[in-house]
């Protein structure tokens, strides 16, 4: 007696203590939902609208080759130097958008958190999701900065979605980690503020990895899985005659350390967000 | 595939039942010994630092008891109202319901399925224009994309607001946002649906057509579960209603008594309930009520009709037996008038305490007060409560009957001596 009138789909939903599976739709649809609410919202107002999200990387670009090619002379005799930097300021401008979203993200969506039961995850993940909207605009122009510079189009191109996608799980991971400790020590703001810092200068961004001590290089990649995300894509995008990240790190054995740190920085962030999950409204 | 695993282990959501055969269907909420707290810490540490420098007091934490030992069912089809004070425990209870916040001890479960939200708007946006926002709110709750768009001229119609489709929500005024939210909840497809204070805003005529729509889905059999402080919601639209008292469920039944009860625990300071009959609990007995205009004669005993006129000094008084010793009793003549608000209570320890009784014991307690009461009808609640005011001895509801007359009616409950100056100038 309890189901009214339903039009068929819904009453398919209705039928089983499976929530998981309805709830993932929901879950996708909510997620992708706030994502794109958040990419449309994020320039509004704005007169340039969605060109801010490129002029953002773009203005850094700018400055910083500039310094390195004009004043300080740091890519010198590295090809492609500028699509180099312009790349790796992209990739490097999605970490920290996805993390730095994510610090405040459960914050940000208290009223939903608290007048709504759904999937918490779909918060941190639509954060994510928002800043690799940015990233494809983005590489859009990097894309076309690369094809004015004269890059030749190679395969090993399509190791690229691949590598972003570990970009993607480290970032995430962080995002999943950063909004529930958010939520109970609000010092974790500034505190990743500076870490991204350090995180910035500490990935071969400005520089390339060949150009430093080779034992330091190794220690560098071990410790930083986005150098060595970097590194790959240098070889496999820009110039074959760089070093892989195999060869940068050591061995393919060791390239195993930094792909171990992004899975259990992924797992961690999930396992903790699990556990919080449940009581992140009533701790907000 | 990612675990959404967030829902806590105790809400499960079964199967919709549907009974072909002649027994009572299984509730479609149920929910048992439910207890919820929520810890307070005395100071609030929220930084590393903190943490690290005093990391023994961080554990000192007062609780905060929001929901204790809650049990109760609720019919698929029924119409159930929870009402209470403010900070009673309703929207905790709500959001249990919901499955917002995980139980500390008990279950609840809920057969069917259930909308996720507890109030209107749930993410409505302000720079998003209305046709975003419904699209938005409406996926938020549940339904597909497709669907909201299907539905989306059907909700602006129903909102009234075709000409303001495009017209971003923070140029909206807050009754014309509700309209738009209560108009996309009822699209949703729930069977129990959880609703946290509607009524509240809108004007008159869509009053009546939210009034309207309760009724349609109360026709449908659709459970709702609605938290109010309107009585008169609740005695329209409830086929039952519970009343929280600081996290305890007082009562539960009949709308009328339930309204009237809760009228009682916010106006007037009578007990909680009815003579708790605990074992342990001292006796005492109130014999006899009544109410004269001071130095007229007491009426006759049986006649508890009384017409006094306004401004005449006024006396109250109540007769108590005592069976067991008492320390300090607190007696106590609560006034309602014709719509049961409480407008007065004559309470003995105004005047400090009572003192000791001992067993067999008699009392007689009067109240004399200038009657300023406005023109109306009131009914006298005499009752006898322990000195701390938790348990209620004896209490005789309505005992007498108070009819005040004046020259003319001024329009409030009271008609304070007021001294009137008018100055020109």
């Amino acid at each position: 007696m309890s189901a009214g009138v339903q039009p068929a789909p819904v009453a398919a939903q209705s039928r089983g203590p499976s929530a998981l599976g309805g709830d993932l739709r929901r879950a996708l649809s909510l997620t992708w939902m706030l994502a794109v609410t958040d990419f449309k919202l994020r320039y509004f107002g704005s007169v340039l609208g969605y060109l801010w999200t490129l002029m953002r990387p773009l203005m850094l670009f700018g400055v910083l080759y500039f310094v390195f090619t004009q004043v300080i002379r740091f890519g010198e005799g590295v090809p492609y130097y500028p699509v180099y930097l312009l790349t790796g300021i992209v990739l490097f401008t999605y970490f920290s958008e996805t993390t730095t979203g994510g610090v405040g993200c459960l914050m940000a969506r208290e009223n939903l958190l608290r007048k709504m039961h759904f999937p918490r995850i779909a918060i941190p993940i639509s954060v994510s999701l928002s800043a690799l909207f940015n990233l494809g605009l983005n590489l859009v122009a990097v894309f076309v900065f690369a094809m004015i510079s004269g890059v030749p189009i190679r395969m090993s191109w399509l190791q690229f979605p691949f590598l972003v996608l570990l970009l993607a799980l480290f970032a995430i991971g962080f995002a999943m980690l950063l909004s529930v400790l958010y939520v109970r020590f609000r010092d974790i703001q500034p505190i990743w503020d500076v870490v991204l810092q350090i995180t910035f200068y500490a990935s071969p961004i400005l520089y390339v990895v060949s150009k430093l001590p080779a034992e330091y290089v190794r220690e560098m990649m071990a410790a930083n899985p986005i150098a060595t995300i970097l590194t790959q894509m240098r070889h496999a995008m820009l110039d074959p005659g760089a070093p892989t990240a195999a060869e940068a790190i050591g061995s393919e054995v060791r390239l195993l350390i930094p792909l171990a740190t992004i899975v259990a920085i992924f797992a961690l962030g999930l396992w903790m967000f699990k556990r919080e999950a449940p009581r992140i409204a009533e701790n907000l | 595939m990612v675990p959404f695993a967030d829902l806590p282990a105790t809400v499960r959501q079964p199967a919709v039942g549907r009974q072909r055969d002649g027994s009572s269907p299984p509730p479609a909420v149920s929910v048992e010994r439910v207890s919820k707290r929520f810890r307070l810490p005395h100071e609030q540490y929220s930084t590393l630092k903190q943490r690290v420098l005093h990391p023994r007091r961080s554990r000192t934490f007062s609780e905060l008891r929001a929901l204790e030992d809650v049990s109760f069912d609720i019919a698929p089809g029924e119409f159930f109202g929870i009402v209470g004070r403010n900070g009673s425990g309703k929207s905790t209870l709500l959001k249990c319901l919901a499955g917002i916040y995980g139980v500390d001890n008990g279950r609840v479960d809920v057969r069917g399925r259930l909308s996720p939200f507890i109030e209107l708007g749930v993410g409505f946006h302000p720079e998003l224009s209305a046709r975003d926002n419904v699209a938005i709110n409406a996926i938020m709750l549940g339904l597909t994309r497709k669907q909201a768009l299907e539905r989306f001229d059907e909700i602006i119609a129903f909102a009234e607001l075709e000409e303001f489709v495009d017209l971003k929500l923070k140029n909206y005024s807050s009754g014309m946002s509700v309209r738009l939210g209560f108009a996309v909840a009822i699209q949703v497809d729930a069977d129990v649906l959880l609703v946290d204070e509607v009524l509240a805003v809108g004007d008159a005529s869509f009053q009546q057509k939210c009034f309207d729509e309760f009724d349609r889905l109360k026709a449908e059999g659709r459970t709702i579960v609605f938290v109010t402080h309107g009585m008169d919601s609740v005695r329209r639209f409830c086929d039952r209603a519970m009343l929280l008292e600081r996290g305890n469920l007082v009562d539960i039944g009949d709308p009328e008594e339930i309204a009237a009860k809760y009228a009682e625990v916010n106006f007037g300071t009578v007990g909680d309930d009815g003579p708790s009959a605990a074992p342990g609990t001292p006796r005492a007995r109130i014999t006899r009520t009544w109410c004269a205009a001071a130095g007229g004669p007491v009426p006759e005993v049986g006649d508890d009709t009384v017409t006094i006129a306004q401004g005449d000094d006024c006396v109250a008084c109540m007769e108590v037996e005592l069976h067991d010793a008492l320390e300090d009793p607190v007696f106590s003549i609560n006034f309602r008038n014709d719509v049961r608000h409480t407008i007065y209570v004559a309470r003995s320890d105004r005047g400090g305490p009572t003192g000791s009784f001992a067993a067999g014991d008699r009392a007689t307690v009067r109240f004399r007060f200038p009657n300023w009461l406005g023109p109306s009808v009131y009914t006298l609640t005499p009752s006898v409560v322990t000195s701390d005011g938790r348990r209620t001895l004896d209490q005789r509801v309505d005992a007498v009957t108070l009819r005040v007359e004046a020259p003319r009616f001024s329009g409030g409950v009271a008609d304070l001596p007021t001294e009137i100056e008018v100055e020109r100038s």
